[in-house]
């Protein structure tokens, strides 16, 4: 499976979500959300950021479920799905990640035909650091 | 300023055959295609001194120059964004032409991906950022990232399958009259459409372009050098990129309207700059790497209102007689998957009368680049 090969930007998010949290960038002057992280805000031009914890409750906004020929890793797991979660707190702050049983379950663990654009569903985190999501309700 | 406007012309093109496996390598399909250009022309290629490609491709500037003998280069530009640049290879030497920085131009795509190496496969050269909010989670190929835009548009619109299949058959339809298109002697029907294995939900097989291998290029001159070479000039009328406020090229999820992509952008500039609008156009040549960027281009472009590109392509309308005929080499979809380069020859024939799918009396073409990344266009004239 392929890791986040991260930079200095994102490098953040990543040690948060290791320690079980979600954050998402925000602007220390203007307090407006950005994803993905850069150096500045594209609002106000300040350099200032601060990592923001969010609820992890969100939205499926979008979601595909890919089938070989994929990377051997993924091969093994297709069909399995990807979604795009749209977050309660920033509605356009959008999370792609897998939509899965329970923390650590594999890519392929809930069937597709349960995945609904809009259904609600909340962080959790797999043991390598990644988010996950659940169903609110399963 | 004068502008950009009908001063410059397509005048030359050419290119090699299509297949899934060619022999030679990529370097000598670009020197067949250009030498086959600069011949439709009429032009010596001593005569070139302007170059224009896009990323992608292997085969730079000094080989290609030092191979087929052009003379002294004084311009040369290669856009990025891969497919998203092949409109605005032919936008650059015009602006060079225009303005007197060069006067005889070639632009050209090679490409070996029918045999070559899938991008999405190269796991070591996995870019920091984006991918690394996407790729660790299994979203790996362009296919899987057009689709999460594909299948949010049918959400939100009620654009189906079938209107998707509409623009494949579209497509396969016009490469069956198309003897060089990879697909010539190969029907679709609905019935393998609709049960061909999927590739990533909601796009199937037949949403997906070819993997080609070949080359293509074309000729820009001046109008007034246009007059004595040897077919009818084609003339560029108006030409754009595209590059969005808060764009995220094909994983565009993060801003605020996620369906509106580069076509949008292009499209102001391309129209703001024409005699004529989206309405008056005869014939579209329109990047069609997958199925789904149909839609959102013809909304882009002007042609429909937000969220009627599904609808848009019923009841024939992207067919020959049709309301709009659509990418009548056969496209990305069934002629060739070059990069978009044989959506910008086809637009050239078309517009000389010579296409193997004429429109008849065709006078106006739109030929675009890559949507979901940042791309060009071209409106072309006869
Ligand atoms: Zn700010």
């Amino acid at each position: 499976m392929l890791s986040p090969v991260t930079d200095p930007d994102g490098a953040p998010f990543w040690q948060y979500a290791a320690q079980g949290e979600l954050r998402v960038q925000a602007c220390a002057a203007c307090g407006e959300p950005r994803f993905p992280p850069r150096p500045c805000c594209p609002h106000c031009q300040s350099f200032a950021s601060e990592w923001r914890r969010v609820s992890g409750h969100g939205r499926i906004w979008s979601y595909v479920v890919p089938h070989p020929p994929l990377l051997p890793d993924y091969a093994e797991q297709a069909p399995y799905n990807v979604v795009v979660v749209e977050l309660t707190d920033a509605p356009r702050i959008r999370l792609v990640g897998n939509l899965v049983t329970g923390p650590d379950a594999p890519l392929n663990s809930l069937p597709p035909d349960r995945i609904r654009i809009g259904a609600k569903v909340h962080a959790v985190f797999s043991g390598t650091g990644l988010p996950q999501w659940v169903l609110e309700r399963p | 300023m004068a502008g950009l406007k009908d001063a410059t012309a397509i005048v030359g093109i050419g290119q090699t055959p299509f297949a899934r496996h060619l022999p030679e390598d990529e370097k000598t399909l670009a020197c067949r295609a250009v030498l086959a250009a600069l011949d439709d022309a009429g032009i010596a290629p001593g005569e070139v001194d302007a170059l224009a490609s896009y990323t992608m491709e292997e085969t730079d500037e000094v080989e290609l120059a030092k191979a087929v003998g052009f003379g002294d280069l004084t311009f040369f530009s290669k856009v990025g964004y891969g497919g998203g640049g092949s409109c605005a290879t032919v936008a650059h030497l015009a602006s060079a032409i225009a303005t007197g920085q060069a006067t005889v131009g070639v632009a050209w795509r090679s490409r070996k991906r029918g045999s070559g190496p899938r991008p999405w496969r190269n796991t070591a050269a996995q870019l920091p950022t984006p991918a690394q909010w996407t790729r660790p989670y299994g979203l790996l190929r362009p296919v899987d990232e057009i689709a999460m835009l594909a299948r949010r548009y049918m959400h939100e619109y009620g654009a189906t399958r079938d209107h998707l299949f509409n623009v494949a058959l579209a497509c396969r339809n016009r490469a069956n009259q198309n003897p060089a298109a990879v697909m010539y002697e190969r029907p679709l029907t609905r019935e393998m459409y609709m049960t061909s294995r999927w590739i990533s939900e909601p796009l199937c097989l037949f949403d997906n372009c070819l993997e080609t291998d070949g080359a293509l290029a074309c000729v820009v001159v001046s109008r007034e050098r246009a007059r004595d070479c040897r077919h009818t000039p084609v003339y560029v009328h108006s030409a754009a990129q595209g590059l969005p406020a808060q764009h995220h090229g094909m994983i565009n999820y993060w801003n605020d309207d996620p369906l509106t992509g580069p076509a949008w952008t292009a499209a102001r500039h391309l129209w703001k700059h024409a005699d004529f609008t989206a309405q008056d156009v005869d014939v579209a040549q329109i990047y069609d790497a997958f199925t789904a960027l149909i839609p959102l281009s013809l909304e882009g472009y002007g042609f429909c209102e937000r969220g009627e590109g599904g609808a848009f392509t019923e009841q024939g309308a992207l067919e020959i007689g049709g309301r709009l005929p659509l990418n009548t080499g056969g496209g990305g979809l069934s002629e060739a998957y070059v990069h978009g380069f044989n959506l910008i020859n086809e637009g050239v024939k078309q517009l000389r009368g010579t296409s193997t799918a004429q429109v008849p009396g065709a006078a106006t073409c739109l030929v675009t680049a890559g949507e979901g990344v940042p791309t060009s266009a071209l409106l072309l004239r006869s």
